[in-house]
């Protein structure tokens, strides 16, 4: 008993682990930090990449003119690509974020734990990972072979097929975190339930829900594969997404890439510089309406 | 309507604004009810348009010629498919090979090593490798990478060569577009979707777990190996399971680095092409049964992926319901 009681403390500070464990465990630790390193290189080199090779085709032209017809010729001009872009995705929104809320009130507000929003849920979280090729080859055979002929439009149905599961799922998330009470005192005060749907629950979670939809519209305007099998091509303006084919800085991207001359591959670069500054745009407006209005948690 | 809300109006006003609040909710309820099955109308929708459209290709070769032919000739109307699924599965295997250990250290980095402050700059580091569009991605491995590491490829294949077994999968080669560009290509693309899985299922450990492992005197490294990865293994599976569908359906920058060619390789440094790359490189120039077999393709890989992503949406749940379970 004294001896117990008058030992040294025990050595905690691990200085006598056995050199095996103490080698593998430094080893260990080395090695998840070079996972780090290993994901952080691709974006590094990416970053400097798109940033050294596509800012020498910037210049006010470049956001304004046509985009040349032929591969060879050099200069600038992404104008159309950027105005579709941009056109595309909002349209492309403007379906999908209200179908998509709409969806995640019924499934936070009406179905809670009923099977047929369990099996929506579920159902969501797979589109989310349908390819976004099959939801070109969707919306071309459902909508441009029935009228006929490759639209911007289409290339928004198809970019809206791809954001749905995300704006329904993100904007679940933000609906479950609004508080009870608010929805009991708004029914206490004699709401109905539309009612305090309408002027409690969703404005409480407007925040959340516009930064996943706008995260949403991030993803999509970087989407190639719908775009290239159901809007076609242009060079020229077209502002109206209802007549005739169109073009998207990433349709550009991947038509320029696979050409072998400098002036194509510029432009190239060019339009991956313009796009990466619009899916950053929208990714970093995401991110300051989150945190800056985010609902207390408490 | 607004009568209910004010104490002295008349009774029978209330009634009939009852009335006429109650269809208001019903109406209400509907519209969010088709808001939700429209998920459920699209996908049924895709399986349903598609198939029709692609039926003249199924029938052309019969489902099972289609998927295991290996022979792919548009203009003689031969349309064997084996060849992409070849390629999906060999570059989407060996992405996950690459991409599942590294999210997974990425992970444990974050959760178990970082500091708080050094925390937020990796994962702002992984979120923004998830915001780069695919297509860059693409531009960059084949206008950077292919270049530069053709001569790396030949090095190893040089390397390898009196290996038997890896001197056929590792072969001379002249091309850097090929399977193996492709799979780093896709790994890059996979860890971030993996790592936030990662994380989440990690988060799912109870403290207590962990506070036993070091008071039994376990290294951080023991203690994960101990705490962490037993509770998690489910969870990091499904991870898995998802990266390795997106992978599957991941089309424009596979694209633009494997080549192209529609003939299979056990070479992996030899160019091939995988189903959704196939249907972005020859639908410009396609018609007629040629566009019903792209359409098939697509098909076969809408089926696949849903398949796959079905599955690991059951395996996570049913890890997060044997963690919570072990939490309370």
């Amino acid at each position: 008993m004294t001896s117990l009681t008058t030992s040294t403390p025990p050595d905690l500070s691990g200085r006598n682990l056995s050199k095996r464990r103490a080698f593998a465990n430094r080893t260990a630790t080395l090695a998840i930090g070079l996972c780090v390193l290993v994901a952080a290189l691709p974006l590094v080199l990416v970053a400097w990449e798109v940033l050294s090779r596509g800012s020498s085709a910037m210049s006010l032209d470049w956001f304004t003119e046509e985009i040349p017809r032929n591969y060879r010729t050099e200069g600038p001009g992404m104008g159309p690509a950027i105005l579709s872009t941009l056109t595309i995705t909002g349209m492309a929104a403007l379906i999908a974020v209200p179908i998509g809320v709409f969806g995640a009130v019924y499934l936070n507000e009406y179905g809670k734990n009923k099977p047929l929003a369990k099996f929506i849920r579920t159902m969501a979280d797979v589109m989310t990972g349908v390819p976004s090729i099959v939801m070109g080859l969707f919306i071309y055979v459902a909508y441009v072979v029935v009228i006929g002929e490759k639209l911007g439009f289409a290339g928004a149905l198809a970019l809206a097929c791809l954001m749905l599961p995300i704006v329904i799922r993100s904007a679940e998330e933000m609906l479950r975190l609004v508080p009870d009470e608010l929805r009991q005192a708004s029914a206490g005060l004699g709401a109905r339930k539309w009612r305090t749907t309408m002027t409690v629950v969703l404005p409480t979670a407007s925040s959340g829900i516009t930064s996943g939809a706008l995260l949403a519209v991030a993803r999509a305007a970087g989407e190639t594969a719908p775009i290239i099998v159901t809007v076609g091509l242009t060079y020229i303006y077209k502002p109206d997404l209802f007549y005739g084919e169109n073009t998207t800085l990433a349709a550009q991207i991947y038509r320029n890439a696979t050409q072998p001359f400098d002036a194509s591959q510029e432009r190239a670069w060019g339009a991956a510089l313009t796009l990466i500054a619009i899916v950053f745009l929208f990714t970093i407006l995401s991110r300051i309406i989150a945190s800056r209005f985010a609902i207390d948690k408490r | 309507m607004t009568a209910t809300a004010t104490p002295e109006a008349p009774a029978e006003v209330d009634l009939g604004g009852e009335a006429r609040a109650r269809r208001t909710d019903r109406g209400f309820r509907a519209l969010v009810t088709l808001a939700g099955l429209t998920v459920l109308i699209v996908l049924g929708l895709i399986l349903v348009t598609t198939s029709v459209r692609a039926w003249p290709a199924f029938s052309e070769e019969g489902p099972f010629g289609f998927m295991f032919g290996t022979r792919w000739a548009p203009n003689d109307d031969v349309f064997g498919t084996f060849p992409m699924l070849y390629g999906t599965l060999v570059t989407s295997v060996i992405a996950m090979i690459i991409a599942v250990p590294v999210s997974i250290g990425i992970a444990l980095f974050i959760t178990e090593v970082a500091h708080r402050r050094a925390r937020k700059y990796i994962v702002t580091v992984i979120d923004l490798l998830a915001t780069v569009p695919s297509v860059v991605f693409g531009l960059v491995g084949v206008l950077v990478v292919v270049p530069a590491i053709t001569p790396a490829y030949q090095w190893f294949a040089d390397l390898v060569a009196p290996v038997p077994g890896l001197n056929a999968v590792f072969d001379e080669t002249n091309t850097g577009r090929n399977y193996i560009t492709a799979s780093l290509v896709l790994a890059i693309m996979a860890i971030p979707i993996i790592t936030s899985i990662a994380r989440e299922v990690f988060a799912t450990v109870p403290e207590t777990d962990k506070q036993a492992a070091y008071a039994l005197g376990a290294t951080r490294w023991e203690m994960v190996k101990g705490a962490i990865l037993p509770h998690s293994f489910g969870g990091l599976v499904g991870a898995s399971m998802l990266g390795l569908g997106r992978a599957m359906g991941e089309t424009i920058a596979v694209a633009l680095v494997i080549g192209g060619s529609v003939s299979m390789s056990a070479n992996l440094f030899e160019p091939g092409n995988t189903m959704a790359a196939i249907i972005a490189q020859q639908w410009g120039e396609s018609s007629g049964l040629h566009t019903d077999a792209l359409i098939a393709i697509g098909v076969e890989l809408f089926a696949i992926t849903v398949i796959i992503n079905f599955l690991a949406r059951v395996v996570v749940r049913r890890a997060e319901i044997k963690m919570k379970g072990a939490h309370s």
